[in-house]
Formats: structure tokens, C-alpha cells, sequence
């Protein structure tokens, strides 16, 4: 009887230690599972907003957003010139990168023979794995005297006289700006959309191309017509995605952008970007304000980067159900 | 020209010039990589390694400090990130698969791997810099983990997906503990998965600059205190690229070299790990020379 007894003690504390195990690691893995989807995104956003407070009692909302001004002696801060920068540079790195991305992985899904594939795949990959400031050493060092010396006066030259496209080409050409700087953004950003947008068009059902190869249609017709429609939302998705890493890209654009607060008035002119500003005057913000002004900005590029980084989560998701369903 | 051949020419000419777009993004790879061996190991030398930097102007010197710096946060940041973002990815794949709210924290998760790193480094300045009132090389590692976390979490999510659901039902029918499953059973079966998700995340932060430019900072001189700010390589790069002199430029190409060459590797080592059939013609030739079966 005793023993029974003392097996049955036993038994139930192996149950207890079990249910506690239980009950601890789902309550520590749920707290991680927590804190990485929603406690850190709103504390990182409420941490910004309450640095940026000083600046924007100061500065407003709209007035800082539309203000062309930045001056550290005066604390007199806009964001307009960095805001406009970032824009600028985020779409021609898009509109340089979009066709390339494309093509790739139209050349990787339909077109590159099974033995070639997975060789341009691990390129295209090792490419995104290249650090990013690694892209800017590179630009600043090897593509900035090109573009200075060669590149630009040689597009100065050919389109310099064409009526309102000759004047994006005006100004010295010295490689430290808004074109050069577009142009290694988009060949850091061409390897993340080449591969979204692959995964995409490996998502269309065989069954459809078939039924369209059937009907006689060529390959290109395959694509422009079944392959691209139905992984719309999924490409659109996936260009967004890779905006919202252009935007937000600090390291490859740092060297390149010249830091100056201005509207540039040409492609060749110097300019800069939130993320620029940010890497190099955060440390030689002195003054409280100056601080303020620049997590003010930061909170700018936080919410835009959130927002656009949602809404391409959502189209790409909605491409994923189709798949599933 | 009939239509049908002017379609087939037409449909030519685009995957022609779809060819052409692999050709231009493969020229740029080979461009940075070439530029980056020939220039990298020009300037590459064993005193870059193991001397300190000489006061500036003043030609030698090596990048010792920015070396330990370096390995230091990272390893750090690993130790840091690693368990957070794998327990964080069971939660997604084992217990959150039914909850709506649980799937989409993993969407948001998903997101957080694209946000600006900078603005991390901004945020951990406010909360662990700027209260201690100088820079520290704790703060960098905090940074560079909170990067890694959520890289960690949706890595381990994937491949916890791809354990057959069978696997876990065949341990609950014996009675198995929930945890006892995903210990014996699940994570056994992804723990190849997990190692690559883990390998791809230190690859992520070990090219990390800008989230080390405000938390960790620079450092002169070799120190291994936390407390203390601490030379990274990617950040005396950035330093040393702004820089006037040429031999700052000729060591930031060499370090350029060695990190980027660490980076691919980890990268070259996880897809490996993921496709080991990859490495079946090696095995096949070792075992045909050892005359071993299976391996």
C-alpha cells in the first residue's frame, strides 16, 4: 500500500513540474513573441516622439515638414530639404531598379536553364549579403571618380541642350550627388526585389501557363499576360518593400550625398537625406534642440518606413492566400 | 513576316533583354567584389591586425581595437539575440499559429526586419547613452541584438513550419508535455533550419554600421570594458573613409576585404547548411578515395 502511495506522490509532482515547465516557457517564449511584434515597435516609436518633443512644441507639424531651412547656430530647423532628398533619391533608385528586378527574375523563373539557375540565384543573393557600407566605400571610392570625370560630362554633353531634361544635368559634375547616389541605391536595393519578386512568379500555378502555352501563346506572351496579372499585387508588394528599405538605407548613401541641406536644383548637386543627416550630426548635436530636431526626423523616417512597409506586407499576403486557396 | 514569327521574334527580343538585366546585376557583383580583392588585398596586412593605430597623420598602424571591438558586440549581440528571437519564433509557430492576434504580431515582426537601423541606434542612445552620459560598447551590443531579434524570430517561424504536423501529433498521443514536444521533437527536426537562420542573422549585424555610429562609437585604443565606448570595424571604416589621409583609406579598403569576406561566408555556410546536396559530389569524392560507405 505504501508503495502505491509513494508512486502516486511521485507521479503527481512529475505532473506539477510538468504543468509549471509548461506554463513558464509559453509564458517566456509569449513575452519574446510579444515584445518583438508589439511592445518594441510602439516603445521604439514612443521613445522618438517623447526625445523629438522639443522640436516639434517648436517647429510644428507642417510648418517642419514644409520649412526649407536647417541651422544649427540659429536652432532654426526644417526638414523639407532632408524629406525632399530622401523622396528624390528613393524614387530614381526605384525607377533604375524596377526594370533590372524584373528582368532577373523573369530570366531566373522562365528563362536561365536548370543547371544556370541556382549560379545567378547565389549571385543575386550574395549580393544582398554585401554589407551596406561596403556599397558606399565602394561608390565613394571606385563609381564617384567615374561618374565625375566620365559618366556625367558625357551626359552633360548629349543632354545638356534638350529643353527641361538639360537642365537635371546643370552644375558642376563632382560625383558627390543625387545621381550617383540614386544609382548605387538602386544596385543595393535590385538583389531584395529581384528575389520578392522571383518568389512571386515562382507562386503562379503551372496549370495556368500551361493552358496559356496550349492556346499557342509564346513565352513572353505567358508572362506579360498570365505570369505578371497574376502576381500583381505580389510585384507591387515586393517594389514597395524595397522602397521602404531605400528609404531608411543609411550607410551606402552616407558617403555620396554630400550632406547638404539644400533642394537640389540639378541631379548633379550635392544634397542630403534623413538618413544622412542623422548619421552625421547626431553626435555633433550640442544643443538640446538640435537633439530634439533631429529625432523629429527620425520619427518622420519611423512612421513613413511603417507605414509603406505594412501596406507592401499586406498586398504580398494577399497574393500568399491566393496561393493557398 | 507573318504574325506568328513576328510574335516569336517579339517574345525573343524580351527574354533577351531579360538576359541582359542578369547580365547588368551580375556585372555590378563582380565589380564590388573584384574592386574589393584587388584593393583589399593590396593593403592587406598582418600588422592591420594585431597593432594599434598610430595618432593621425603619422603613416602604420594597424585596426587591433576595432578588430576585439568588433567581435566583441557581436558576439554579444548574438548571445543576446539569438535566445530572444528563437523562443519568440516557437511562440509564432507553436502556440500563436490559431490566434489572429499572435499571426499578425508575426507580420509586424516581419516588418521590423526592414526598419531603418539607424533609428535603432538612435533609440538606444536615448535610453542607454545618454543617461550614462558618455558612449558605451554594452549599448552597441543591445542594439545590434534588437536588429537581430526579429531576423532570429521569422527564420525560426519558417522552419518550425516545415516540421510535419504527424512528428508533434505522434509525441502528444504518448502523453508528451508541449514543451517536451518542441524540445524532443520540433526543434530536433529544425535544428539545422534554426543554425541557418541563426548563421544569416550574425551575417546581418556583423556589416551593421549605423545603428553602432551612436551607441558604441570609436575607440582609439584597445579596451574590453563595456562600459567604455569601443572601436567596430564598420565604424572606423566610416570614420576612415571621411578621412584625409591614404593610408586610412588603404586600411578601411583592407578591412573592407576582411568583413565583407567573413560576411559572405556566413552566408556561403548557411545556404550549404540548407541545401547539404549541395555537398553531395564532395562526399561522393571523398568517400570513393576513403572507400567508406555512407558518411
Amino acid at each position: 500500500m505504501e508503495n502505491v502511495a509513494e508512486a502516486q506522490k511521485s507521479l503527481r509532482e512529475i505532473k506539477t513540474r510538468g504543468e509549471f515547465l509548461e506554463r513558464f516557457l509559453k509564458f517566456s517564449f509569449g513575452f519574446w513573441a510579444l515584445f518583438a511584434g508589439l511592445l518594441f515597435p510602439i516603445l521604439a516609436g514612443v521613445i522618438l516622439l517623447y526625445e523629438a518633443r522639443l522640436a516639434i512644441e517648436k517647429f510644428g507639424f507642417i510648418n517642419f515638414l514644409t520649412y526649407t531651412n536647417w541651422d544649427p547656430v540659429q536652432e532654426d530647423f526644417g526638414a523639407a530639404t532632408m524629406i525632399f532628398g530622401t523622396v528624390v533619391s528613393t524614387i530614381l533608385s526605384m525607377l533604375l531598379a524596377t526594370p533590372v528586378a524584373i528582368g532577373i527574375a523573369i530570366f531566373i523563373t522562365e528563362l536561365a536553364p536548370n543547371w544556370f539557375k541556382p549560379i545567378v540565384s547565389t549571385a543575386v543573393e550574395l549580393l544582398a549579403a554585401i554589407p551596406s557600407i561596403i556599397y558606399g566605400l565602394w561608390g565613394f571610392f571606385i563609381l564617384t571618380p567615374i561618374m565625375a570625370t566620365k559618366v556625367e560630362p558625357w551626359l552633360q554633353d548629349k543632354l545638356g541642350d534638350i529643353p527641361l531634361i538639360g537642365k537635371l544635368f546643370q552644375g558642376a559634375p563632382t560625383g558627390v550627388d543625387v545621381l550617383n547616389t540614386s544609382l548605387v541605391l538602386s544596385i543595393m536595393i535590385i538583389p531584395f526585389m529581384a528575389s520578392v519578386v522571383r518568389d512571386a512568379f515562382n507562386m503562379v500555378p503551372p496549370i495556368m501557363k500551361e493552358s496559356a502555352y496550349g492556346l499557342g501563346a509564346t513565352k513572353w506572351e505567358v508572362i506579360r499576360q498570365v505570369v505578371i496579372p497574376y502576381t500583381a499585387s505580389g510585384i507591387a508588394g515586393g517594389l514597395i518593400l524595397s522602397a521602404g528599405r531605400a528609404l531608411g538605407e543609411t550607410m551606402a548613401v552616407t558617403f555620396l550625398a554630400g550632406n547638404n541641406p539644400q533642394i537640389p536644383k540639378s541631379l548633379l548637386e550635392p544634397f542630403t537625406t534623413i538618413t544622412v543627416a542623422l548619421a552625421n550630426q547626431f553626435t555633433e548635436a550640442d544643443t538640446d534642440v538640435y537633439l530634439s530636431a533631429l529625432y523629429y526626423v527620425g520619427l518622420l523616417l519611423y512612421l513613413v518606413s511603417l507605414t509603406m512597409l505594412g501596406i507592401a506586407k499586406f498586398m504580398v499576403l494577399r497574393l500568399e492566400k491566393r496561393w493557398k486557396a | 513576316m507573318s504574325r506568328k514569327t513576328l510574335r516569336k521574334l517579339f517574345s525573343n527580343f524580351m527574354l533577351f533583354v531579360s538576359f541582359l538585366t542578369a547580365a547588368y546585376g551580375i556585372f555590378w557583383l563582380f565589380w564590388i567584389l573584384g574592386s574589393l580583392f584587388i584593393n583589399g588585398f593590396k593593403y592587406l596586412s598582418p600588422g592591420l591586425v594585431y597593432l594599434d593605430p598610430t595618432p593621425p597623420g603619422e603613416e602604420g598602424g594597424g585596426l587591433r581595437p576595432a578588430f576585439v571591438g568588433h567581435l566583441i558586440i557581436t558576439s554579444l549581440a548574438t548571445i543576446m539575440g539569438v535566445p530572444m528571437g528563437i523562443m519568440a519564433g516557437i511562440y509564432f509557430a507553436e502556440y500563436g499559429r490559431n490566434s489572429k492576434f499572435f499571426m499578425t504580431l508575426r507580420q509586424i515582426t516581419d516588418i521590423m526586419v526592414s526598419t531603418p537601423s539607424i533609428l535603432m541606434g538612435a533609440v538606444v542612445y536615448a535610453v542607454m547613452v545618454r543617461p550614462v552620459g558618455h558612449f558605451n560598447g554594452f549599448s552597441g551590443a543591445v542594439a545590434l541584438a534588437i536588429l537581430m531579434l526579429p531576423v532570429i524570430a521569422i527564420t525560426t517561424d519558417e522552419m518550425l513550419k516545415l516540421v510535419p504536423k504527424e512528428l508533434r501529433e505522434a509525441a502528444y498521443a504518448l502523453g508528451a508535455y508541449k514543451w517536451q514536444v518542441i524540445k524532443d521533437v520540433v526543434m530536433r527536426a529544425a535544428k539545422v533550419g534554426i543554425m541557418t537562420g541563426v548563421i544569416l542573422g550574425v551575417a546581418r549585424i556583423a556589416g551593421e554600421t549605423a545603428p553602432l555610429l551612436f551607441t558604441s562609437f570609436n575607440n582609439n585604443v584597445l579596451t574590453f570594458d563595456l562600459r567604455d565606448p569601443m572601436a567596430s570595424l564598420t565604424v572606423t571604416m566610416f570614420n576612415y573613409v571621411m578621412g584625409p589621409y591614404h593610408y586610412w583609406h588603404q586600411q578601411a579598403w583592407a578591412a573592407a576585404f576582411i568583413l565583407t569576406m567573413a560576411v559572405l561566408l556566413l552566408s556561403i555556410l548557411a545556404k550549404v547548411l540548407l541545401h547539404r546536396n549541395l555537398l553531395e559530389p564532395l562526399f561522393y569524392i571523398v568517400r570513393s578515395i576513403t572507400g567508406k560507405k555512407g558518411g
